[in-house]
């Protein structure tokens, strides 16, 4: 943090990122983006909108449509001393580059020993709720928090959104960030110069005193709308948003979890597999003995994410499935 | 035009690349063979004459990306054969601490991006280093050598897209040895030729006899000069050979192809054919060859002494280098 007091003001998640990306760029000659539509257009999501025009197309870099081929160059520049930011446009399109992700970004340090710096940063749109069905709406975070070598963010509001690009960026290893598209128009306090939310630093997001929600990306909104209504149930909830998940601070999670006794993970990611269960995992490993009740997971059912309205609206965790979980871990009829 | 002196300092050059390559794989196969070397072996027997005709024309700014078969890549960018075999035993000493072994053999400080265990892993990442030359605003190429098996897969057609369409300083030289794994060319795919995907990208294709080391060095001589003229890419096809199987030594007597083709092949071996050649033009006598063979043959002999005796990995190193920053 820097001493003399921030200039903030509201802006919006995309221009967070928008900010981050520009200041990133101005500050360090070795940044460059590259990506589908990045440039000219601007992204499809508006995050590099007018970037092209201020940096040239030789810093802001429209690629083909072809995803491996754009980690396979961040990662041979990043070899030879660039910081590449690419944006894989929706996360769904990581299966046609997984290798590069997976075999090569990830590995290369290790397989090398340690000779080669990889500062790789792969933006990335999750999660459902704009109806784009089962190829646009998937949260695939579990799969590379599962990869040794690969570092994994999901912000879950504007000044995280802008403090993590700018880490994940400085950071000079691989990191994921994985921003959830229902979360670009949120508004929130965004001081307007360069600053680092801290990779592997989870926020208590709530204070509370009887129950801990741990819960990822949009999960925190919902999350927080639950506990105000759990208020009803004389709960007092503590919401905690790891913010990184790879790597991941058990230590503030079970901080939390030895105060309040209970506790529930919330994510949008399918339920079985993801990244829930390994922090429940980790909870009873580091806090058994505090513990009063099973450790909850909210996330969504086994399987592909449906197109129609009335099947999404049931597919996404949202703040009733985080009561609902709540009650039937305390033991309480909804 | 290079002078007489400067054209025999070549010639002998490539020779003495050809025949380090060679007998550091045959040593090497002899050691896996022997159960010394765990794991699996790769090796380059047969094909030396591309590694070296085309690296002869880099320096270590200039980089490359490799295969599977890769320990030739990194022998002829000059590659130090303690720290190779080390690595192959699996030693601290090797070159990525005993962590890669033969499939992920990598010195960049030569310029060499590693060895790869994925068929097709390396085009992408050689178009990102070659981005990065031009990025930074240097001469420097990258050449990515491929097999014909790499060269059906995704990702070898979106990084020669991407190569062409940016004019980045790459050539892409394919080792056509006829064979992806155990299955031979005509039985993966329809094309003979590979440099014919070229016209599909807006590239220039040439094909070039991967058994002539002068060929292969002239030839990618035009598209390295052509790349760091900022001209862009080339697909430089170099018919070849794997004297040995796909993975191990033995390549004969096997299900895939007859004994009577190895033997064809190796009447071409490509050293033999250099070596014949340096003898007719007077440039090197066969006791000077043997003499080169002699040198080459005790460098690796200390080089697997040393590795021998090179002690493995401490416990601790398991969980290092796993990221830059520790977490």
């Amino acid at each position: 943090m820097t001493t003399t007091a921030q200039r903030t003001r509201t802006t919006s998640y995309v221009n967070a990122i928008l900010e981050a990306q520009r200041q990133l760029l101005t500050a360090d000659p070795n940044v460059f983006l590259c990506g589908e539509d990045v440039a000219l257009y601007g992204g499809v999501f508006g995050t590099s909108r007018g970037l092209m025009a201020e940096f040239g197309p030789q810093r802001v870099v429209d690629t083909p449509i072809s995803e491996s081929g754009i980690v396979g160059m961040a990662i041979g520049a990043a070899a030879t001393g660039l910081r590449p930011v690419v944006e894989i446009m929706f996360m769904d399109f990581v299966g046609v580059c997984m290798d590069q992700i997976v075999n090569q970004l990830a590995k290369m340090r290790y397989m090398f020993g340690g000779k080669a710096t990889l500062p790789v940063t792969i933006r990335t749109m999750a999660g459902g709720g704009r109806n784009m069905a089962a190829q646009h709406s998937q949260s695939l975070e579990a799969w590379f928090c599962h990869v040794p070598g690969l570092k994994v963010v999901m912000p879950s509001n504007p000044y995280d959104a802008k403090g993590l690009l700018v880490a994940a960026v400085r950071d000079d290893d691989p990191v994921l960030v994985i921003d959830n598209k229902m979360q670009l128009g949120m508004q929130g306090e965004v001081p307007e110069d360069l600053y680092e939310v801290p990779l592997g630093k989870a926020r208590v997001v709530r204070e509370g005193t009887n129950f801990t929600i741990v819960a990822t990306s949009r999960m925190v909104q919902e999350a927080l709308a639950a506990a105000e209504q759990l208020g009803a149930d004389g709960l007092n909830v503590e919401v905690v948003d790891p913010r990184t998940l790879q790597p991941l601070d058990i230590e503030t999670i079970a901080t939390s979890v030895r105060k309040t006794h209970r506790a529930l993970v919330a994510h949008e990611a399918v339920r079985f597999g993801g990244i829930g269960g390994e922090i429940v995992a980790q909870i009873q490993e580091e806090a058994f003995d505090y513990l009063d009740a099973p450790v909850g997971r909210v996330g969504a059912p086994f399987s592909p994410v449906p197109f129609s309205p009335a099947l999404e609206a049931l597919y996404v965790p949202n703040r009733d499935t985080i009561v609902t979980e709540v009650r039937r871990i305390l033991g309480k009829q909804v | 035009m290079v002078d007489g002196n400067e054209e025999e300092q070549l010639l002998r050059d490539l020779h003495r690349r050809m025949v380090r390559i060679r007998v550091f794989e045959e040593e090497a196969g002899k050691l896996m063979e022997q159960g010394k070397i765990p794991g699996a072996l790769h090796l380059y027997v047969g094909e030396e004459a591309v590694a070296a005709g085309v690296i002869a024309h880099l320096s270590a700014e200039d980089q490359i990306t490799s295969t599977h078969r890769g320990h030739g890549h990194l022998v002829a960018k000059g590659g130090d054969f303690r720290l190779m075999y080390a690595e192959l035993f699996g030693k601290a000493a090797g070159y990525c601490k005993g962590k890669g072994g033969s499939m992920h053999i990598a010195d960049l400080d030569l310029g060499m991006l590693g060895a790869n265990g994925i068929v097709g892993g390396g085009p992408p990442i050689a178009i990102g280093a070659a981005f990065s030359n031009k990025y930074r605003g240097t001469q420097h190429v990258t050449c990515c050598f491929f097999g014909d098996g790499a060269s059906n897969e995704g990702t070898f057609h979106e990084a020669a897209n991407m190569a062409a369409l940016f004019k980045l300083p790459v050539i892409f030289v394919c080792e056509n040895n006829g064979f992806g794994e155990f299955t031979r060319q005509d039985r993966h795919q329809a094309v003979r030729d590979i440099a014919d995907r070229a016209a599909g990208y807006g590239m220039p294709g040439v094909i070039v006899d991967g058994m002539d080391v002068l060929a292969v060095h002239e030839a990618a001589g035009e598209a390295i000069a052509r790349a760091r003229r900022g001209e862009g890419p080339t697909l430089l096809e170099c018919k070849t050979y794997r004297f040995f199987d796909h993975v191990g030594v033995r390549g004969m007597g096997v299900v895939y192809r007859e004994d009577s083709e190895v033997l064809e092949w190796r009447k071409r071996d490509p050293i033999t054919l250099f070596e014949s050649h340096l003898a007719d033009a007077g440039v090197m006598s066969a006791d000077a060859a043997a003499a080169v063979w002699l040198e080459v043959r005790s460098e690796a002999q200390d080089a697997i002494t040393f590795a021998e005796q090179a002690p493995y990995p401490a416990s601790a190193a398991l969980l290092e280098d796993v990221y830059a920053t520790p977490v």
